[in-house]
């Protein structure tokens, strides 16, 4: 038996699981098809940074339209997810990062993002725990960070309170289009068909992509993450470097929680981890920027994937090959935050045709083009 | 050809002490200064006392198991006091630590010998300064000594139970109670099987009869109340006894456990599957019964690979390693091979008899109050995890123990949940209406145990 509904998501994570609450919201008969369980891979092991700035100014109208999602999240899906705006700071270790920040500041002035510069003297007066290689940092008061591993599951229930249908451990091995529907059977045997179908698989994506006629140069990205035993609270902001190799945050009950560089993986599993070598490198960077963090013990380290496009920024907005499909995939490792905003996005790309976010640098066929 | 043995206790040591008759010279990893595992952990450099007073009737295996040892330490790669705390099965590497030094180690086989914990339920009143573990309530007395009170109650169930509280007795301890959750019914009708054994159920009985004799309190098929106490310590146990009147005595320390569960987290970095096993009421990662994992390279033995305890651990190393050395190419002694295995056959029939004597008290964790701290590392309690199997719950019901972590830190803390797991699966299969095994098991991450950060100034 074939279930019929009028929009088909494949892929729970973060953005999928808000396409299917803010279309189920209003009025779609949505079925969300999640191979393993929701926000099991990038969107559900990530670091957690609520974060604007530094992103790539594209991204900025989509960071911006999510962060307000993000002030109300409580009332849209009955739990923060464990956020807070602690504010992200972000250090430069030398003159031409320092550079990097200053150079910033236009970017963010012209999307209205709130961005303070703090200079030598300055930043290590107001962050004394802060290591003498740090030279700079800018200060953008409305990032924060998040738990990973509460926000899927819960705006998968609100989805599902909402009237959406989302079924975990449902792997679609089969994808057609008739012309005006799409067909899915999954590898339990179930059918589904509708005319739209929401391509929001993350790595796993670029598949689904090139199933219809689109491959795009998309390839697994692991962030290799560690958490340190909790020690007393004292590092307030969510901290990252100009560079992005290294990024750390204190929750407030203690734990430290450092990212940076790439673990191994293999999707087919899937299956990933991190690397030691990587870990031990990061830990070594983030005690730079922290020295008090020597001697406190890393107790727990993990991975997921998620797909890497080669300019670094996903793909998102209609296809160009089939009637009906739309992408957002390939975040590229800073997903999180997009989330909940590319579900409100994606709901008006399909219910009204059309968003005021600017989406032509997400389009799937960039890469055709600088191939050319 | 690169082997790596990593452990030094019974296992650990006949495996090496078979590669090297074979003319291999393994790498040998043990966390402890002089190995010995845990059940013949020596004492530190300047501690003597005779083996007789330290091991009691193991004085025998623990001498012969340290005189291997000693003379293979210098045929082999030797690296004690180092910590195994990643393996990457793919790359075929060990990360290792050693006094804060940081060292990859590539390998073509390696056999871990990881041994084993106390397996542990929560209770309450378990978190008091005072409250230790069985296992670590007798290295406290082998390896230092000292005991962890001058009037102890021993609490639990299993061999270790009754062993403890006589090596305690025997040291000079006050042994204010023996507790055993196990009714001496369940011990009785396990006893034919249990004589196959032979000179280990023997010694059971004799502990037993021991501290009767010299007037320690036994209680059998009691239910622990709560551990009583103070920041500053333990005050006293109160129990329930099977005709549900309670009872209470003082005393200023509590050894807890019921039975052992493997360490296992080498094996679930190495992709090992696991499997539930039934009779242990324990995860065990799969293995042949010569000690052959499904992962190439990677062999098990000893209590790490499912609870045997030490005289199996000695025959399975040795098995072990002969099955290396054959995947290997190199010629074993079949008539030995044929003899280690009917060893193996005829411990594991007795294994069934003593796992009926001292079954897991499930229905204890399942029963566990909701406010109890669960979850030490994390300061969880089990009604938190309880309300996270439920519908309502914000995030959705966890329906297995990794989902449950994830929404409510249940083992996410310094030991990975190798504290409070096995109750913590009990909780949730209760909660969900499940068997045990369909909540899973939670996985390993690195660093199996915590690696402290360097400071900043060593990469200067």
């Amino acid at each position: 038996m074939t279930t019929s509904c009028d929009v088909l998501i494949q892929g729970g994570g973060g953005a999928g699981c808000s396409a299917a609450l803010h279309m189920a919201q209003r009025g779609l008969r949505v079925v969300l098809l999640e191979r393993g369980l929701v926000g099991g891979q990038a969107s559900g092991v990530n670091y957690g940074g609520v974060r604007q700035q530094g992103r790539h100014p594209a991204e900025l109208p989509i960071a911006r339209r999510s962060r307000e999602i993000w002030g109300r999240l409580k009332e849209l899906i009955g739990t923060d997810a464990e956020f807070e705006v602690t504010g992200h700071l972000k250090l430069a270790r030398d003159e031409a990062e320092e550079a990097e920040l200053i150079a910033y500041l236009d970017v963010a002035k012209a999307y209205d993002l709130p961005l303070r510069m703090i200079g030598r003297n300055a930043i290590h007066q107001e962050y004394a725990w802060l290591g003498p290689k740090v030279v700079a940092g800018s200060f953008a008061p409305e990032d924060g960070s998040a738990n990973p591993r509460l926000l899927v599951p819960a705006l998968a229930r609100a989805a599902r309170a909402a009237g959406a249908d989302i079924r975990e451990h449902a792997e679609v091995v089969e994808h057609a289009h008739d012309g005006t529907r799409f067909h899915l059977r999954t590898s339990g045997g179930d059918s589904f068909a509708a005319p739209v179908l929401l391509n929001m698989a993350g790595f796993w994506g670029g598949a689904l992509a090139a199933r219809f006629g689109e491959p795009v140069p998309v390839v697994p990205l692991s962030p290799n993450m560690a958490v340190t035993e909790p020690v007393r609270y004292f590092i307030e902001p969510n901290l990252g470097v100009v560079g992005g190799n290294v990024y750390l945050r204190q929750i407030r009950r203690g734990n430290v929680i450092i990212g940076g560089g790439h673990g191994e993986s293999d999707p087919a599993v899937p299956w990933s981890r991190p690397l030691p070598e990587v870990t031990l490198q990061t830990l070594r960077r983030a005690v730079e920027l922290v020295p008090a963090l020597a001697g406190v013990n890393i107790i727990r380290s993990w991975s997921g994937i998620d797909g890497k496009m080669p300019d670094r920024i996903p793909v998102i907005g209609p296809s160009r090959t089939t009637p009906g499909l739309f992408h957002a995939f390939g975040f590229s490792g800073h997903g999180f935050q997009l989330g909940p905003g590319i579900g409100a996005i994606m709901a008006e790309l399909v219910l009204d045709g059309r968003t005021d976010i600017p989406l032509d640098a997400f389009r799937i066929d960039r890469f055709l083009e600088t191939a050319a | 050809m690169r082997v790596a043995v990593v452990g030094a206790g019974p296992a650990g040591v006949r495996a090496v002490e078979a590669l090297v008759a074979a003319g291999l010279t393994p790498v040998w990893i043990d966390e402890a200064p002089d190995g010995g595992g845990r059940i013949y952990q020596r004492p530190p450099p300047g501690l003597l006392r005779d083996p007789g007073k330290l091991y009691g009737f193991e004085a025998g295996p623990a001498t012969a198991l340290h005189a291997a040892l000693d003379a293979l330490k210098p045929r082999t790669d030797w690296r004690p006091e180092t910590l195994v705390w990643h393996l990457r099965p793919g790359a075929q590497r060990l990360s290792t630590l050693h006094r804060g030094r940081q060292a990859e180690l590539a390998y073509d086989a390696a056999i871990l010998c990881t041994g084993a914990m106390d397996r542990v339920i929560p209770i309450p009143g378990w978190t008091w300064p005072g409250v230790t573990t069985l296992g670590a309530a007798q290295i406290a007395l082998k390896t230092q000594g000292c005991g962890i009170g001058r009037r102890v109650v021993f609490l639990g169930t299993g061999p270790l139970l009754w062993l403890v509280a006589y090596q305690y007795a025997k040291a000079g301890a006050q042994v204010a109670a023996v507790l055993d959750t196990t009714p001496f019914a369940t011990k009785a009708m396990a006893a034919p099987g249990l004589l196959r054994g032979g000179t280990t159920f023997a010694k059971g009985l004799y502990y037993t009869a021991w501290l009767r004799a010299r007037g320690v309190r036994i209680a059998e098929g009691i239910t622990p109340l709560a551990i009583e106490g103070t920041a500053h310590g333990v005050t006293g146990v109160a129990w329930r006894d099977s005709a549900g009147r309670t009872h209470h005595v003082d005393c200023d320390a509590t050894g807890m456990g019921w039975g052992l569960k493997p360490e296992a987290q080498l094996a679930d970095l190495a992709a090992v599957p696991f499997r539930f096993d039934a009779q242990q009421h324990n995860w065990v990662p799969q293995r042949d019964a010569a000690g052959r994992t499904p992962v190439p390279g990677i062999y098990l033995a000893g209590d790490g690979a499912g609870i045997g305890g030490a005289e199996v651990a000695e025959i399975a190393g040795a098995r072990a390693a002969l099955a290396l050395l054959e995947d290997s190419g190199h010629r074993v002694d079949a008539a030995q091979v044929t003899r280690l295995d009917a060893r193996l056959a005829r411990q594991a029939r007795f294994r069934t008899a003593l796992e009926r004597a001292f079954p897991f008290p499930a229905a204890l964790a399942r029963a566990m109050a909701d406010d109890t701290i669960l979850c030490r590392c994390e300061g969880l309690r089990a009604g938190e995890l309880r309300a996270a199997a439920r519908a309502e719950a914000a995030t959705g019901p966890a329906p297995e123990v990794n989902r449950a972590k994830a929404f409510t830190r249940v083992g996410m803390g310094r030991c990975q949940g190798r504290i409070c797991g096995a109750a913590a699966a009990e909780i949730l299969a209760a909660e969900l209406g499940r068997d045990v095994a369909e909540v899973g098991r939670l996985r390993g991450q690195p660093p199996v145990k915590p690696i402290p950060i360097a400071p900043a100034a060593e990469a200067a």
